[in-house]
C-alpha cells in the first residue's frame, strides 16, 4: 500500500472575522487584536475562541464552569470562557494562552516546562491562566492561596503544579529585584 | 501480525511540501496568533531508516512516536527507546507523532509500526524489544554507510551522539550519511542492541516533548482539529438504558441559526454487542458548536424506555449481596485445598464486604471525532486508544475497506480506557453519511458522564481462617459484580474476566483457597477502566489483610510479608504474568513502611496505613498518613513505592506515580456512578467530583526501586494499592472501617 496520506493538503481556510465595525458587530479584543463579531451575540467566548477565532488552546470541559479548562484573562482577571457570552467582554482585553509570552515565555509557561507539570496536557492552559492571576493578585502565594485554584486534572498534576507556581513566583520576584 | 519493526524503505512520514500541507489539515489557523505556523518549509531531501527514523538534509533527526499519548507519556519515552540505539543527542531529536499504520502485506493486514494502541501498561514492555531494535537496525545503516564510505570494516568504527567515528579520530555526521544509508538493504541478521552500560538517555530524567507546544495552547488535541467544510454535530442521546427514540418535535431547534439537519441515530439492537453506537439519539448538525449545542438545548424527544425501568444501584447491590449470602450459583475461579474445612479447626475467622460503585472515565477531553467520509476513502482526526478499533469500525459501517481509511491520533486529553472503544467513532461515521460533509462530532460533559462504558459494579466478600497462631489457614474470595464483559463480541472470556483475577495475591501462598465469581445482571454498558479489575482487588484484599492485622492483633505489615514468604515467583496466569514475584511486592511494601516510617508510633491522632499489590508487571504500595479531625479528612503524607524494573524515564515514572496515587483517592474519596430507574444519575462536575488541589496532598512522594529487570509499564501500577492503604489509615486514624466506595460520604454516614 502507498503510504502517502489519501487526502490531500487542503489547509483550512481562514474563517471570515469582520475587519471593521459594521452595524450589529461587536468590537473584541483578544491578545491585543481588534475583531468584530457579527454572530450571536450570546456565543460564548469559548466557542467564540474555538470556533470562529481558532484559537484552540483553550479547552472545553465541562461548559458550567465547573473544571477551569477554558480560563482565560478577562482584564487581567481569570475567567471562565465557557460561561462568559462574547456580549459581555465588549471593550475589555481577552488574553489567552496563545496570548501569554511576548518575546519570550511567560515565567509561568517556562515554570511548567522546567517542572514538567503536564501528563495529558489538557487542562494545563487553564491551569497556567489561573496561575498567571493568582501570582498578579498573591506575587507570594502560601499554599492555601495556590489551594483555592479549582482547576480540575484528571491526570493528578497537583504537586508538580504547586512546584510550577513557587518557582515562577521566585522568578517573577527576581524580576522585579 | 507481525509485532517487528517492518524495516526497508517504506516512507514514515511524507517529507516535503505535501507532508507539511497535510499536518496543516489537522492544524487551526490561529488567526489572531502572532506567531506563525510552525511550517518548516519543504525539504529538500530526506532519509528514511526504517519506519520511525528520518534524517532530513539538514541533519536533523526526526523520530516517529507510534503510540496513543493520552498522559502516560509515551510520546517521549518510546522515542527515548529509539533514541538511545541511534545513538543520537536528545536534546537534537524532534519527535512525530506517527499516524496508524495499518498495511497489508502478501501474509494479510499487518501494523506497519507495530502495536499502537493504548492498553494493558504495554507501550513500554513492548517497544523496549521492537522499538531499541529499531534504533539499533537505523544505527547500523548509518554504520555501514560510512564502512563503505571509508571502506574499513564497521566493527572498527564506533557512534556517538549522531556521529560516525573511526579509530583514527576520522569523523562524519548522521545527516551526510544518511542518503547513502538509507539506499542499503536491511540487515539480514538481528542487530545486536546495547547493554545498560553503554545507555546514555534512557534512565535520564526526560520531560515531555510536546511541553512547549502544552504551554502556549499548540498542541493538538482531538477536539482541536478542523477540516475545510466540517459541520458540527452533537448528539442528544437516550437516557433510558437500551430506550429508543419515540417523536422528535425539531422545529424550535431548527429555527437557531447554523443548524443544518437534524435526524435520529438508531441505538445498537437489544442485545448485540456494543461494537457501533452506544445509545439511541437524535442528532443536530451545525455550522458551530454554539448552534448545536444551543439547538440541542431547544430539541423536544419522547423517549420510549428500555427493559431496564427497574435497574438501580441499590438493586443491584441487594441482589449481589443476596448471591453471595446463598453463595450455592458462583462460578469457580479457583480453588486450592478445602476452604471449607479449615472452618472447623480454626480458631478464629474473618469476615468482610466491600462494595464498588460503577465508575465513569471523565476523560478532561469528552470523546470527539473529526471525521471525512468519502466515497473511496476516510480520513480520521481523533484522541485515540484504539485506532485500530477505529479503524475496523469506520470500515465496518462504512463499507470502505481498511486500506482506504487515514487515522491520524493527536494528544489525547486523558485515556483511562475510555477510549480503548470506539462508539464516538461510529457515530461521526453515521452522521457523515447522512450529511455528506467532513463532520466534527462533540460531546459534552453530560453526554460523556451519561454514556459510558463503567467501570463494573462489585461488591465483594472475604473471608479468612486462622489458626491458634493467627497463621492464615484459608481464604475465600467471593465476588458478584456485573460482568465486565457484557454485549462484547469476545464470547470466549470466562464470565468473570475483569471483575476477578485467578492468581492475584494471596493465591499460590494460601494452601486453601477459594474464589468464586457471581454475575448480577445490568444494562449499564461496562469497559477498561485505568488498572481494571486490579483497582477491586487491591481494594477488597488489601482493606481486608488489615483487617485480619486488627481482629488478630498483628502488624499489617509483618502480616503481609509472612503471607508472602520467601522472595520467589509464582505462576501468574493474568495480564503482566506469566509470574508474579513475591519478592518485589514485600520490597516495595518494606521500602512504603521505612519512608512512612510505620514503626514509629503516634500520638497525634494521626494514622497511618498501608498497601501493596502487583499490576500488569509492575508493583507498587502506598502508605498514607492521615487525620480525621471533626468531619475533614486531612492527608499529611504520600508515600508511594514503585518497582516496575529498569526505568526509561525517571521523571515520566514519577509523574505517573502521582498521578495514580491522585487519581485513586480522588476516585476512591468521591466518586461514583449510580444508576435509578435504568438511567445514570451523574451529570456534571458537580456531582462526579473529581478531586481539586485543596484536596489533594501537596506532594506524592514517590520512591523507586532500583531494578535492572526489563521495564513494566507505569501508567496503571500508581492507581489500585492507594484507596485501600488510604482505608487502611483512615481506620488508624479513627477505627471506621470504611467498607464502601466512594469513601469519604460513607466515613461521614459512620462517624
Amino acid at each position: 500500500m502507498e503510504d502517502k496520506p489519501i487526502r490531500r493538503a487542503k489547509p483550512t481556510p481562514i474563517p471570515a472575522v469582520a475587519q471593521s465595525a459594521k452595524e450589529k458587530t461587536l468590537p473584541l479584543r483578544v491578545n491585543g487584536k481588534d475583531y468584530f463579531h457579527e454572530g450571536d451575540p450570546d456565543m460564548p467566548l469559548l466557542w467564540y475562541l474555538r470556533d470562529v477565532l481558532r484559537l484552540t488552546g483553550t479547552k472545553f470541559g465541562c461548559g458550567i464552569g465547573a473544571c477551569g479548562a477554558c480560563t482565560v484573562l478577562i482584564e487581567g482577571k481569570a475567567q471562565r470562557a465557557c460561561l462568559t457570552p462574547v456580549k459581555a467582554i465588549v471593550g475589555q482585553d481577552v488574553v489567552t494562552i496563545e496570548g501569554l509570552a511576548s518575546a519570550q515565555l511567560h515565567p509561568v509557561q517556562q515554570a511548567w516546562i522546567e517542572e514538567d507539570v503536564a501528563q495529558c496536557g489538557y487542562c494545563q492552559a487553564g491551569q497556567i491562566m489561573a496561575a498567571v492571576d493568582l501570582l498578579r493578585r498573591a506575587p507570594k502565594p502560601s499554599d492555601a492561596d495556590i489551594a483555592k485554584i479549582g482547576n480540575l486534572c484528571r491526570c493528578g498534576t497537583y504537586p508538580r503544579i504547586r512546584k510550577a507556581i513557587a518557582r515562577a513566583a521566585d522568578k517573577l520576584q527576581e524580576g522585579k529585584a | 501480525m507481525s509485532a517487528g519493526p517492518n524495516l526497508g524503505r517504506r516512507r514514515f512520514l511524507k517529507v516535503g511540501a505535501a507532508s507539511a500541507g497535510a499536518l496543516l489539515v489537522g492544524w487551526r489557523y490561529a488567526t489572531a496568533s502572532d506567531r506563525p505556523l510552525p511550517y518548516l518549509g519543504a525539504q529538500e531531501e530526506a532519509a528514511e531508516l526504517g519506519p520511525f527514523v528520518r534524517i532530513e538534509a539538514n541533519g536533523q533527526v526526526v523520530i516517529g512516536a507510534r503510540g496513543c499519548e493520552i498522559g502516560q507519556g509515551v510520546k517521549t519515552s518510546l522515542p527515548m527507546l529509539i533514541a538511545e540505539e541511534l545513538d543520537v543527542d536528545w536534546q537534537k531529536v524532534r519527535v512525530e507523532q506517527l499516524p496508524y499504520g495499518y498495511i497489508e502485506t502478501d501474509a494479510g493486514p499487518s501494523d506497519k509500526y507495530g502495536p499502537q494502541g493504548a492498553g494493558g501498561s504495554d507501550d513500554i514492555p513492548t517497544g523496549w524489544k521492537d522499538l531499541r531494535e529499531a534504533g539499533a537496525v537505523a544505527r547500523w545503516l548509518l554504520l555501514s554507510a560510512a564502512a563503505a564510505k571509508w571502506d574499513v570494516p564497521a566493527s572498527e568504527l564506533r557512534t556517538e551522539s549522531g556521529k560516525v567515528y573511526t579509530k583514527d579520530g576520522r569523523m562524519l555526521d548522521y545527516g551526510t550519511l544518511a542518503a547513502s544509508a538509507a539506499a542499503l538493504d536491511p540487515p539480514k541478521d538481528p542487530v545486536p542492541v546495547k547493554t545498560p552500560d553503554q545507555f546514555r538517555i534512557i534512565g535520564q530524567p526526560t520531560r515531555t516533548v510536546d511541553a512547549a507546544d502544552i504551554v502556549t495552547g499548540r498542541a493538538e488535541f482531538g477536539i482541536d482539529s478542523y477540516l475545510a467544510d466540517a459541520l458540527v454535530a452533537v448528539i442528544l442521546r437516550c437516557p433510558h438504558l437500551d430506550g429508543t427514540v419515540d417523536k422528535i418535535d425539531d422545529a424550535e431547534a431548527r429555527k437557531i441559526p447554523g443548524v443544518k439537519d437534524v435526524f435520529a441515530i438508531p441505538g445498537p439492537a437489544p442485545g448485540a454487542p456494543f461494537d457501533g453506537v452506544l445509545a439511541a439519539g437524535v442528532a443536530i448538525v451545525a455550522e458551530n458548536t454554539w448552534a448545536a449545542l444551543k439547538a440541542r438545548e431547544k430539541l423536544q424527544v419522547t423517549w420510549t424506555p428500555g427493559p431496564w425501568g427497574a435497574e438501580s444501584t441499590r438493586a443491584l447491590s441487594a441482589k449481589a449481596n443476596e448471591l453471595l449470602d446463598k453463595g450455592d450459583d458462583g462460578v469457580s475461579v479457583r480453588r486450592d485445598g478445602d476452604f471449607a474445612a479449615t472452618r472447623k479447626q480454626a480458631a478464629s475467622r474473618v469476615d468482610a464486604r466491600y462494595e464498588m460503585p460503577f465508575l465513569a472515565h471523565a476523560t478532561m477531553e469528552p470523546p470527539g471525532a473529526m471525521l471525512a467520509l468519502d466515497k473511496d476513502k476516510a480520513l480520521l482526526i481523533a484522541s485515540l486508544q484504539s485506532p485500530g478499533g477505529a479503524s475496523q469500525v469506520i470500515s465496518a459501517l462504512s463499507g470502505l475497506p481498511r486500506k482506504a481509511i487515514e487515522i491520524r491520533m493527536t494528544r489525547a486529553g486523558g485515556g483511562f480506557g475510555r477510549r480503548l472503544n470506539n462508539d464516538f467513532v461510529a457515530e461521526a461515521v453515521l452522521i457523515a453519511q447522512k450529511v455528506e460533509r467532513p463532520v466534527k462530532l462533540m460531546w459534552t460533559r453530560e453526554d460523556d458522564l451519561q454514556h459510558d462504558f463503567y467501570r463494573p459494579f462489585g461488591v465483594h466478600a472475604l473471608s479468612a481462617t486462622l489458626d491458634k497462631k493467627k497463621k492464615v489457614l484459608g481464604w475465600s474470595h467471593c465476588c458478584a459484580a456485573t460482568p465486565r464483559f457484557y454485549r462484547s463480541s469476545a464470547t470466549d472470556r470466562p464470565v468473570y474476566t475483569g471483575c476477578l483475577e485467578p492468581d492475584d495475591f494471596p493465591a499460590g501462598l494460601v494452601a486453601n483457597l477459594d474464589k468464586t465469581f457471581f454475575g448480577v445482571t445490568s444494562g449499564m454498558p461496562r469497559g477498561w477502566w485505568r488498572a481494571p479489575l486490579h483497582t477491586f482487588h487491591a481494594f477488597a484484599v488489601q482493606s481486608f489483610i488489615d483487617e485480619i492485622a486488627v481482629a488478630t492483633k498483628q502488624d499489617a505489615v509483618q502480616l503481609r510479608l509472612d503471607l508472602l514468604g520467601a522472595p520467589r515467583e509464582l505462576p501468574y496466569g493474568g495480564h503482566g504474568g506469566p509470574v508474579f514475584d513475591t519478592g518485589r511486592l514485600a520490597g516495595v511494601l518494606k521500602l512504603a513502611a521505612e519512608k512512612i516510617g510505620w514503626s514509629e508510633k503516634r500520638s497525634d491522632g494521626h494514622g497511618i496505613g498501608i498497601a501493596c499489590h502487583f499490576t500488569f508487571g509492575g508493583y507498587a504500595a502506598h502508605a498514607f498518613e492521615v487525620s480525621v479531625e471533626g468531619k475533614e479528612l486531612v492527608i499529611h503524607r504520600a508515600v508511594c513505592a514503585v518497582d516496575v524494573g529498569r526505568v526509561v524515564n525517571p521523571l515520566g515514572l514519577e509523574a505517573q506515580m502521582m498521578g495514580g496515587t491522585i487519581d485513586g483517592i480522588s476516585t476512591a474519596l468521591n466518586l461514583a456512578i449510580t444508576v435509578r430507574e435504568g438511567q445514570v444519575q451523574q451529570r456534571n462536575f458537580t456531582d462526579y467530583p473529581l478531586m481539586k488541589m485543596a484536596q489533594a496532598p501537596r506532594s506524592v512522594e514517590v520512591f523507586v526501586v532500583p531494578s535492572e529487570r526489563d521495564p513494566s509499564g507505569a501508567g496503571e501500577m500508581g492507581v489500585p494499592s492507594a484507596a485501600p492503604a488510604l482505608a487502611n489509615a483512615i481506620y488508624a486514624a479513627s477505627t471506621v472501617r470504611v467498607r464502601k466506595l466512594p469513601m469519604l460520604p460513607e466515613l461521614m454516614r459512620l462517624l
